[in-house]
């Protein structure tokens, strides 16, 4: 039989897959741990903070500036908000990078999604924490 | 019987065994809408309808043997052992991935007299060749990557290598793969991103990492702990409740996730 093929005669090994080496790190793993462990104070963080906001007293039609004031006075507030902010704010960048990874067809659009996602976490982490600890209940004056 | 088509191109509509043979008694005229594409004439996938008699005991391998044989030749399907064992045609049966060897037509007769339509697609997730045809090297590559074979060191014993009872029963569920890829093609994370390992390949890893005779676990577990390995899982149990040989598909990858997080770490 004539040989018409113009490829070189090589065929991979039956056991070969063509992956890279697997990269021995726990980080997907930790990343998967910690959206449970989020999630779980969040449950109790998030719904305690929509009950304080909406629901209690007269719920949404109390809030104003001194009440928020009156909330940022207590040391107990301010580290409750703290956490919502930091465990909310990675929990959803950890997630969405997830989302990232699986639709993101070519390498490059992956990447600078990332990229974006990574730099908008760092500003909201830095702008909330930033205004958590400086608030100015005498702004006005 | 008579073939209608909704295709722009000329299909070719005698089978491959010549005419029809008669209609057994008892049999219903049933609709099969199969989604056909012939790569060298079709600009892209389209339905094509064909009526064909149905026994209540016919599987629906049939009624695509019988479209093949007498009615359009042209008709691409896999399929080798027709009883559920080689795993070569597994295909999406009214929406939901079956070998179409083991779905009886008893169970999707339409009620009340009315018109039964079966719609028969490819496999998502995998590149189409024709019709019903997909390109498998894709998930055998998965399956290959997590070394699917005893890895042992050491000098060979002189004698089988023996394993209690409790020990072989560990794995037993995921001894039963036939690697028809029902689940990894019913796989949201794998549709979406397909260097996901997918649920067939960690069964088959889960298989060798649970084995007391195999010593490569850890490396298969470096390979599934990361980027496309278990924690891609959503725990959606698509897989499960695709698998034909009834393993308990996303029960095993919960198991890998568990000495991952357990046993190691
Ligand atoms: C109320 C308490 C919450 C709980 C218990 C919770 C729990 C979880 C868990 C367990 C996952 C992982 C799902 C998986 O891997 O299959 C997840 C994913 C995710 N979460 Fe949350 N979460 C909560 C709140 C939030 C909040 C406040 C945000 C937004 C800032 C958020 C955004 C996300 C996103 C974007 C994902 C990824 C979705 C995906 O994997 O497709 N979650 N959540
Ligand atoms: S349980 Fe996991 S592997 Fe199975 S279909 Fe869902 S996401 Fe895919
Ligand atoms: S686990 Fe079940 S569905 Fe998946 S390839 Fe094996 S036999 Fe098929
Ligand atoms: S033809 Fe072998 S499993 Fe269906």
């Amino acid at each position: 039989m004539a040989l018409t093929t113009e490829q070189p005669l090589t065929i991979d090994k039956p056991r070969s897959s063509g992956r890279p080496a697997a990269r021995r790190s726990n980080f997907e793993l930790y990343s998967w741990l910690f959206m449970r462990l989020s999630g779980l104070l969040l449950v109790v963080l998030v719904l305690g903070h929509l009950l304080i906001m909406n629901i209690l007293d007269d719920g949404v039609h109390r809030i104003n500036f001194g009440f928020v004031a009156g909330r940022w006075a207590s040391p107990f507030w301010q580290l409750w908000d703290l956490a919502m902010l930091w465990l909310a704010e990675i929990h959803g960048t950890n997630g969405l990078r997830t989302v990232i990874n699986d639709y993101a067809r070519k390498d490059a659009t992956r990447f600078w999604l990332k990229m974006l996602l990574y730099t908008s976490m760092v500003l909201i982490l830095a702008v909330g924490t930033f205004v958590i600890f400086t608030f100015d209940p005498n702004i006005g004056d | 019987m008579t073939a209608s088509t909704t295709s722009p191109t000329d299909q070719t509509t005698s089978g491959s065994r010549g005419t029809t043979p008669p209609v057994p008694e008892g049999a219903v005229a049933v609709t099969v809408k199969i989604r056909r594409f012939n790569p060298e004439v079709d600009p892209e996938p389209y339905w094509q309808s064909f009526e064909v008699p149905a026994l209540p005991t016919d599987r629906v391998l049939n009624l695509l043997h019988y479209v093949k044989w007498y009615l359009d030749g042209t008709l691409t399907f896999r399929r080798s052992c027709a009883h559920g064992i080689c795993g070569s045609d597994a295909m999406k049966i009214n929406g939901v991935n079956r070998l179409a060897c083991k779905v009886l037509m008893k169970d999707l007769f339409a009620g009340d007299g009315k018109q039964t339509t079966v719609t028969i697609e490819p496999i998502k997730g995998l590149p189409v060749h024709k019709d019903l045809l997909v390109d498998m090297e894709p998930f055998f590559e998965a399956f290959r990557a997590v070394k699917p074979y005893l890895i042992a060191y050491g000098n060979e014993p002189t004698r089988e290598r023996l394993q209690s009872q409790a020990d072989r029963a560990r794995f037993d569920d995921t001894t039963k793969c036939i690697l028809c890829a029902c689940c990894t093609t019913s796989c949201p994370v794998y549709w979406t991103e397909g260097s996901y390992f997918g649920p067939a390949a960690i069964v088959n890893a889960h298989r060798f990492i649970f084995d007391s005779r195999d010593e490569g676990a850890e490396e298969r577990l470096d390979i599934l702990n990361d980027v496309d390995g278990v924690w891609r899982c959503r725990t959606t149990f698509n897989c499960t409740d695709a698998c034909p040989r009834g393993i308990q598909v996303t029960k095993a990858i919960q198991e890998v996730k568990r000495a991952l997080l357990f046993r190691r770490t």
